[in-house]
């Protein structure tokens, strides 16, 4: 134990070379013998010689007399010689008799002198090393972590983020004045940290994603739908000079609002994919409830938004500026303002009997500009006969009566002496681009009325527009004086407003349930018929007749209710009664643009636009200036 | 809640196999696959996505990876990343 134990043979040990050593200790028995042996070898050579000088220093005379004798004598002399050297050599003769004893006799020869007289021996004695042991205690290793990380570009970035963040943060809470303020932000911020911490696993706040990812499997299974969208340009307009085609994309329905029909469509000035839907009923005697739904392309198969009312919805419109916020006219008379950013599925601000509502269904409703206080203001036409104005004062609407519809020549004698009038329908209005006051009312009786904001009792001008009801007016996006109407007198027509008689007339076959204009063209529009047919014109291609002619919905029990062009891209959804919304792109050949004349630059931008209609509207006009 | 409606939905949809969601850490929180299956998902594409973001940040720091498409013979991954979290659905896209 604690010291090495030589072990001759290891499995690892090989032998390379091997060598029985004839190696003798100089102090064991057989070496001191061997020495001897040695030393007396060498003595005989010398003592010879060095006897017989002495020999005649003895006996000199009897020199060559007898040789026994001189041998007897030589051996006295030896012994003599032997005993005279005994004292000193006594150790060495011991050691020849000793050596005599065990061998034969060695000659009996004095023994060298050893040079040293003293004997001497070297005689070393050390200590006794004590064998090193190792001993060593190692303390408990610190625990060690591996961490690494890469310094990418963004972990910079996101460090001088946060720390711009802490900045502006201590920024607001110094300026912050009442210290209670202060106190409160810390509790909302301490208790904002406990709800995040309670919400550890909470699956609401995957919403986000969940949203991108429902519209990636729906771009999925729609992929060849929108591919087309994206792609899709029908080449065989090429061939068909003057017609074009609508291509159906998607369909977008939703199992509440089956048995109810849309009744407005409107796209959202901010999010071009983003479009309205409002749903009630035009039947007077099934009076229902009513949805207002807001799809996406992005997302075919359900709703990003959907709020439900108790009475159906006859229209709506998107604020420009706060395209967040959707004025709604009611079948009840009623108005209200939806605001998306909150999550509640009611209204906002809503009418009431108190406020002013309408006492017919409103027909349409239409954001105006800010007034001088930056209220929130819009315009309701009803078939009560009113157009109100209502303003958003203090989180209530406040309505004031703009016009009173009243019907030329009815004015009645009543009951003590008051003077009835009977007041028009109203069915549709359209407020002019650019003049602010100026807007157009279609009513019920086939009249469109031009009016001011300005004058409340009087119209500027009456056009005797249709025979039935006006469905739909609409000013021209780019020309300053033309507007559409339609009706269901299955006519549309086109007007100049300074002129009183219209500059085209179409009659589509069926009663025309609305008309639009394109926005990307002053002689583009676009009319649906309750015989479920879109009709596309291009005045500047055909004045006389359509450029498509298409059935978009498949059963003959649906009429269509509404159409609206996409602002930017080349798509146009339809609203029907059964609560389909179809959208539908247009083909190359209804899209057209001046052709560019070899030479010369091709002029873009609206002036263009309003170019090429005044030179339809110079044709036609022409001869009537003429008469 | 309108989240559980909005992955009821996507998984009811046409062609899709499985939804996972994963938490920050590389762990399935909820899953439509077996318990295997759904953690090798997990871990992986895990990494992957943090591989990806990881790139698009790196090159422009204030661009961030909205959604990852992986589209193979059998059918397509689709992973959306959130802030803490991680939402992965198999689809076979119909074609």
């Amino acid at each position: 134990k604690r010291a090495y134990k030589p072990i001759s043979y290891v499995d690892q040990m090989a032998i390379h070379f091997s060598l029985n050593g004839n190696m003798i200790l100089k102090d064991s028995d057989e070496g001191r013998r061997q020495k001897i042996r040695l030393s007396t070898a060498v003595g005989t050579l010398i003592h010879l010689p060095f006897l017989l000088p002495e020999k005649a220093s003895v006996e000199t005379s009897a020199v060559t007399s007898e040789e026994a004798e001189v041998k007897d004598e030589e051996s006295t002399g030896d012994t003599q010689a032997a005993g005279e050297e005994e004292t000193e050599e006594s150790g060495t003769a011991e050691v020849a008799e000793a050596a005599e004893a065990e061998e034969p006799p060695p000659p009996r020869v004095k023994e060298q002198k050893l040079a040293n007289q003293f004997n001497f021996i070297e005689r070393a004695s050390g200590t006794l090393n004590n064998p090193m042991r190792e001993r060593a205690c190692q303390s408990e290793p610190i625990p060690c972590k591996n961490f690494s990380t890469t310094a990418y570009q963004w972990e910079i970035y996101d460090a001088y983020v946060e720390e711009l963040q802490k900045i502006e943060r201590s920024k607001e809470k110094e300026k912050s004045k009442a210290q209670i303020a202060k106190r409160e932000e810390e509790k909302k911020k301490g208790r904002k940290l406990t709800s995040l911490e309670s919400q550890s696993d909470d699956i609401t706040k995957i919403s986000k994603a969940a949203k991108i990812m429902e519209r990636m499997v729906n771009q999925n299974t729609f992929d060849d739908i929108a591919q087309d969208f994206k792609y899709f340009e029908d080449a065989s307009d090429e061939y068909r000079d003057q017609q074009g085609t609508l291509l159906p994309l998607w369909k977008f329905q939703y199992d509440k609002t089956k048995r109810l029909a849309v009744t407005a469509i409107s796209w959202n000035p901010k999010y071009k994919d983003l479009f309205a839907v409002g749903y009630g009923s035009y039947d007077f005697m099934k009076q229902g409830q009513g949805m207002l739904l807001l799809y996406t392309m992005k997302n075919p198969s359900f709703p990003e938004y959907v709020f439900s009312s108790e009475s159906g919805i006859m229209c709506l419109d998107f604020h420009y500026d706060h395209p967040y916020l959707v004025a709604v006219g009611f079948y009840d008379g009623n108005v209200a303002i939806y605001n998306l950013k909150k999550a509640t599925s009611q209204p906002s601000y809503k009418s009431s009997a108190k406020s002013g509502k309408h006492t017919e269904p409103v027909w349409q409703v239409k954001w105006q500009k800010d007034d001088m206080d930056n209220n929130l203001n819009f315009f309701s036409v009803s078939s009560d006969g009113r157009i109100v104005s209502w303003t958003l004062v203090k989180n209530e609407l406040v309505h004031t009566d703009v016009i009173k519809l009243s019907v030329e020549g009815t004015t009645m004698q009543g009951p003590e002496g008051l003077q009835l009038q009977t007041l028009g329908c109203g069915t549709s209005f359209d407020f002019h681009k650019k003049i602010d006051y100026l807007f157009l009312v279609g009513t019920e009786e086939g009249k469109i009325y031009k009016c001011s904001k300005c004058y409340s009792s009087q119209f500027l001008d009456v056009f005797e527009a249709h025979h039935m009801a006006v469905d739909s007016v609409s000013w021209n996006p780019y020309h300053l004086k033309v507007f559409i109407s339609c009706s269901s007198d299955w006519t549309v027509k086109i007007w100049d407003h300074t002129i009183k008689t219209p500059m085209f007339i179409y009659d589509l076959n069926s009663a025309v349930g609305d008309v639009a204009w394109s926005p990307y063209s002053s002689t583009v529009f676009a009319a649906v018929t309750t015989d479920g047919k879109a009709h596309v014109f291009d005045l500047s291609i055909n004045k006389y007749e359509a450029l498509c002619t298409q059935l978009v919905v498949a059963k003959k029990k649906n009429k269509i209710t509404h159409i609206q062009f996409n602002p930017v891209y080349p798509v146009v959804i339809i609203g029907d009664e059964r609560g389909h919304v179809t959208s539908l792109k247009l083909s190359p050949n209804l899209r057209r643009m001046p052709k560019e004349k070899k030479g010369q630059e091709v002029k873009k931008g609206p002036e263009v636009e309003i170019a090429k209609l005044d030179k339809l509207l110079n044709l036609v006009r022409e001869p009537e200036s003429k008469a | 809640a309108e989240v559980e409606e909005t992955l009821k939905r996507i998984q009811a949809h046409r062609g899709v196999v499985a939804t996972i969601v994963v938490n920050a850490e590389g762990i399935p929180i909820r899953t439509t696959l077996d318990n295997s299956t759904t953690v090798q998902y997990a871990g992986l594409l895990h990494q992957l996505t943090m591989k990806a973001r990881s790139t698009v940040r790196d090159i422009d720091p204030q661009n961030d990876l909205t959604f990852l498409r992986i589209r193979s013979k059998k059918h397509e991954i689709m992973v959306a990343p959130d802030k803490e979290y991680l939402l992965i659905v198999i689809q076979n896209p119909c074609e």
